[in-house]
C-alpha cells in the first residue's frame, strides 16, 4: 500500500503544493512534511508528500523513469 | 434474472470480462465467418467493415478528443486489416443541455481528423436524449475500407521466428485520460497519441514488407492485443522488458498510479509481427513516417504453449494475463 | 551504472554467494507486487526464496469491513469515496437476495455512490462542493497511508466539513512482523522492510527483531535494484551471525521516520486491538478515531444492519499470509479461486500474494485466459 514517487514542488499555494517530474504534475498536501520550499523534492503518496527528499535521492528514483528503453530499434 | 446478472463496468474495458461478454453474449447468437474470424474489422471480399462506439470521459484531453478518438480509432480498425478507408459514417447520441460550443469543438476535430487520415464523413445520424440519459455525448462510428492486392495481415499468418515490432512509446492514451480523471493535471509531458495509422500500414505495404499480423492495442493494451493474437495462432509471444518504448511520463504516472503499462490503451500505435530478417528494414520504414518515430522491435515469437510472456530486465519470465475488468489507479 | 546494470550486478553477488539456504520474508504489499512484476522470484538462486507476508492490507482487512462498506454505499445520500484497491473485494457472501450486494462495484452497477479517488483529499473537495451529500471515505491501509488520512481527518474537523467521514480500518505492521517472527512453524531468517512503512515510522521499531529474535532486517525501496540491494543485506547479515536493522532505502528513511507524520496519525487515532484476516486479533495493532473526532467516525455517524460477517470456506489465506503456504499449494488457487471468483483475502487484492503470483506466474500456461 506503498506507491509513492519523487516530484518537485513547483510552486506553493498554502498547505497545498504543484509538485511535477518528468512531465507529470499533480497537487500534493504538505501538511505531513516541513521546511519544504520551492526547488526542493518529495515523496508522494496518495496525494500527501510524506517526506522530504535530496535531490540526489530524488533523482535515482525518477532517473528510472527517464529511461525511455528500447529506441535502438535493433532486434533483441 | 439474478441480481448477480447485471453489466459492469468492467465488461467495457477490453479484458477478460469484455471477451467474455462478447464470447457468451453476442458470438453464439450472431455467428458468422466473417464475424468468427474477431478481427479488427470484418473482411468481406475486398472490402473491410469495422465499427466502434466512443463514450470516453473527460471527452478532452491533451493530445484530442472524443471526436479525435472516434475518426482515428475507425481508420485503425480498418488499417489493421490492411483496409484503405474508404469512408465513414458518424452517429451521435447527444444529451439534452449539451453545450453547442462543446459539439462544435469536437465536429471539428473529426474533420480534422478525417482530413489527416486521408478520408471523409460521408453519412451521419444525430439523436438527442432527455438530460441523464447519456453522459454528453457518445459517437459511434463505423468504417469501410478497400483491401490492398497481396496484403492481408492477420493473426493465423503468425509464425514461430516472427519478430514483433512497435510503432512507438505504449500508454500514452490510457495514461493521460487516466490522469485526467484523477485530477492530475497535465503539462506537456502527459499526451494522447491518438492518430491514424493508415499511412503507416500504407508505407509497409508499399515497402513489400511481408506483414503477418497486425494490432492497434487499444483497451486491455498491449498485452491484450498480443494475447489474442498469440492464442488465434497457437504461438508463444515474448516481449523484451527492456526493449519497451514508454515516455518517462507515462512511467511516472504508471508508478503513481499502480499500473502495468502493457495493460493501458494506445490510440496512434500499432503492434507488428513479421519475420524476423525484415524487422529492421521494418523499423526503419516506421521511422521515416511522422507517426512512427519511435518504432522499435520489442520482443519475438517462439513456438510453445500458447500465451505471451515477458523477459524482465532481470532476466526471468512471467507470463502476461488479461486484466480482470476495469484498470483502477490503486495507492496500494 | 544504470537501474538495470546495477540489478544485475546484485544477482549476479546473490548468485555467487555460497552458504545454506535462506528464507526471508516482505510484508508489503507493493513489495509482493513489484517483485512479482519484476520477475525477482524466478531469477533469485535457488539458496534464496523470498516470501510474502500479510502485507497487503486489504487482504488482511476483515470482511465484515467491506460488508461495512457496502452498507453505508446503500444509504440514500451517501457517497463512498475509496482507493481502486477495495471496490472488487467481496463482502460476505450474501445469505439471501435481500441482502446486501457483494462488492462496491456492484453496489455501484445497483446504483449507489461508489466513487474511486488517488487522494482523500478528493473526498474533501467532494464533501464541500455537495454539502448536501454526506462522503465516507474507506481509510484503509499501514503506516504509509495513515497519516494522509490523519490529516484529512483533521482538516475536515478544522474546516467543520461536517459531511466527510472515515470508516476507518487501519492496521500497523511492526506487531504483526513481532508475531511472525514468534512463530513456531515459520523459520525465516529475515524481514525485509516495507520502505514507505519506514519513511513514516523510521528504523527503531524494526530493532526488537533483530535483537530479541536474531532476524536480519533491511529497509528497502520498490525498484527491482533497490529489493535485490536490500535481499543482499539480509544474505551478508544471515552469513555473518550479525543480525541488525539495515537501512537501504536512506535518501527518504531517517532515523525518528517522519515525526510529523506520526504526529499526525497520533491526534487523529489511538491504538486499538484489531482482527487480521488470517492471523486473527493482535492487541494494539489497530487504529480508531478518537472520540474527539466521532463526528467524522462513520462507525460511529451512521446506523447501518450488517449481516454475520461469513468467511469463505475451504480458504487457506491465513496460512498463505504467515508464509507457511505457497499460493499454488493452496487447493482452491486457479480452481474454485481467482481473480475474478476471489474467495479469500489472498486473491481479491491487487497486491495479495495469490494475486500476484496469479497474474505474474512463471509457469508458462496453456489454457485461454
Amino acid at each position: 500500500m506503498c506507491l509513492a514517487i519523487p516530484l518537485q514542488v513547483m510552486s506553493i499555494d498554502g498547505s497545498l503544493a504543484r509538485v511535477g517530474a518528468s512531465g507529470l504534475e499533480l497537487t500534493a498536501a504538505l501538511d505531513l512534511v516541513e521546511g519544504v520550499g520551492v526547488g526542493d523534492y518529495v515523496l508522494v503518496h496518495a496525494g500527501y508528500a510524506i517526506q522530504a527528499l535530496t535531490a540526489q535521492q530524488a533523482r535515482e528514483t525518477l532517473e528510472i523513469f527517464e529511461k525511455t528503453e528500447g529506441s535502438a530499434g535493433t532486434p533483441p | 434474472m439474478s441480481r448477480d446478472d447485471v453489466i459492469l463496468l468492467g465488461h467495457g474495458s477490453g479484458g477478460r470480462l469484455s471477451h467474455e461478454l462478447v464470447s457468451s453474449r453476442f458470438r453464439p447468437k450472431l455467428s458468422n465467418p466473417a464475424l468468427d474470424a474477431m478481427l479488427d474489422s470484418a473482411v468481406l471480399g475486398d472490402l473491410a467493415l469495422t465499427t466502434d462506439s466512443y463514450v470516453v470521459t473527460p471527452r478532452f484531453f491533451p493530445g484530442g478528443d472524443l471526436g479525435r478518438l472516434a475518426v482515428c480509432g475507425t481508420v485503425n480498425d480498418l488499417a489493421m486489416v490492411g483496409a484503405r478507408p474508404l469512408g465513414l459514417s458518424a452517429a451521435f447520441v447527444l444529451e439534452e443541455g449539451l453545450a453547442l460550443d462543446e459539439l462544435d469543438r469536437l465536429v471539428d476535430s473529426m474533420a480534422a481528423a478525417a482530413r489527416e487520415a486521408c478520408t471523409s464523413i460521408v453519412t451521419g445520424d444525430t439523436k438527442v436524449v432527455p438530460r441523464g440519459s447519456c453522459d454528453g455525448v457518445f459517437i459511434t462510428t463505423s468504417g469501410v475500407g478497400r483491401l490492398q492486392n497481396g496484403f492481408r495481415p492477420s493473426p493465423e499468418r503468425v509464425r514461430p521466428g516472427d519478430a514483433v515490432i512497435a510503432s512507438g512509446t505504449l500508454g500514452d492514451h490510457g495514461m493521460t485520460v487516466m490522469a485526467c480523471r484523477e485530477g492530475l493535471a497535465l503539462r506537456g509531458g502527459l499526451r494522447s497519441d491518438a492518430a491514424p495509422l493508415w499511412g503507416l500500414v500504407e508505407a509497409m505495404c508499399d515497402a513489400g514488407l511481408d506483414v503477418h499480423a497486425l494490432r492497434d492495442p487499444t483497451r486491455g493494451g498491449a498485452s491484450q492485443s498480443l494475447l489474442e493474437i498469440a492464442h488465434a495462432a497457437g504461438v508463444r509471444v515474448v516481449l523484451e522488458e527492456a526493449a519497451l518504448p514508454v515516455r518517462p511520463a507515462v512511467r511516472a504516472a504508471c508508478e503513481l498510479l499502480g499500473m502495468d503499462v502493457l495493460q493501458v490503451a494506445n490510440e496512434g500505435k500499432l503492434l507488428a509481427i513479421l519475420p524476423a530478417v525484415e524487422a529492421p528494414r521494418a523499423v526503419d520504414v516506421l521511422r521515416r513516417h511522422p507517426a512512427g518515430r519511435d518504432a522499435c522491435v520489442v520482443g519475438s515469437v517462439e513456438a510453445g504453449a500458447a500465451g505471451c510472456e515477458l523477459h524482465t530486465a532481470l532476466g526471468s519470465r512471467r507470463s502476461l494475463r488479461m486484466a480482470a475488468g476495469e484498470l483502477l489507479p490503486r495507492i496500494c | 551504472m544504470t537501474p538495470r546494470e546495477r540489478a544485475a550486478a546484485l544477482l549476479d553477488a546473490l548468485r555467487r554467494r555460497r552458504g545454506r539456504p535462506l528464507v526471508f520474508m516482505e510484508v508489503c504489499g507493493t513489495h509482493t507486487m513489484a517483485a512479482a512484476r519484476a520477475g525477482l522470484h524466478a531469477a533469485l538462486p535457488d539458496g534464496i526464496r523470498l516470501l510474502s507476508g500479510p502485507g497487503c492490507p486489504v487482504c488482511v482487512t476483515p470482511v465484515g469491513y467491506v460488508d461495512h462498506a457496502i452498507a453505508l454505499s446503500m444509504l440514500p445520500g451517501v457517497v463512498v469515496a475509496t482507493f481502486g484497491d477495495l471496490v472488487r473485494v467481496p463482502g460476505s457472501r450474501p445469505k439471501s437476495r435481500e441482502t446486501a450486494f457483494p462488492t462496491l462495484v456492484r453496489a455501484r452497477a445497483g446504483g449507489a455512490d461508489v466513487r474511486v479517488v488517488y487522494s482523500p483529499l478528493d473526498a474533501l473537495a467532494l464533501a464541500r462542493s455537495q454539502p448536501n451529500r454526506e462522503i465516507v471515505f474507506l481509510g484503509v491501509g499501514f503506516e504509509t497511508t495513515a497519516p494522509a488520512i490523519g490529516a484529512a481527518l483533521l482538516r475536515a474537523a478544522d474546516e467543520e466539513l461536517h459531511n466527510f467521514s472515515v470508516l476507518c480500518a487501519h492496521k500497523t505492521i511492526p506487531g504483526a512482523m513481532e508475531l511472525l517472527a514468534s512463530s513456531p512453524d515459520l523459520r525465516l531468517d529475515g524481514f525485509l522492510c516495507p520502505g514507505h512503512v519506514s519513511v513514516i515510522l523510521g528504523p527503531e521499531p524494526y530493532e526488537p527483531l533483530a535483537r530479541k529474535h536474531r532476524l536480519g532486517c533491511a529497509i528497502a525501496g520498490f525498484e527491482p535494484a533497490e529489493i535485490l540491494r536490500g535481499i543482499v543485506s539480509l544474505a551478508e547479515q544471515a552469513d555473518s551471525a550479525s543480525p541488525r536493522v539495515d537501512n537501504c532505502y536512506g535518501g527518504a528513511v531517517r532515523p525518528g521516520g517522519n515525526p510529523r507524520a506520526r504526529a499526525a496519525m497520533d491526534r487523529a487515532f489511538e491504538p486499538c486491538d484489531s482482527v487480521w484476516r488470517g492471523l486473527g486479533m493482535l492487541p494494539g495493532s489497530g487504529l480508531a478515531i478518537r472520540p474527539a473526532f466521532a463526528a467524522h467516525d462513520a462507525a460511529r455517524r451512521f446506523e447501518v444492519r450488517l449481516p454475520e460477517p461469513v468467511e469463505p470456506p475451504g480458504c487457506r489465506c491465513g496460512d498463505v499470509l504467515r508464509g507457511v503456504l505457497d499460493p499454488a499449494q493452496c487447493p482452491l488457487f486457479g480452481t474454485i479461486c481467482t481473480p475474478d471468483e476471489p474467495q479469500g483475502a489472498c486473491m481479491v487484492s491487487s497486491e495479495g500474494s495469490c494475486a500476484a503470483r496469479w497474474h505474474y506466474r512463471q509457469e508458462p500456461s496453456g489454457e485461454p485466459q
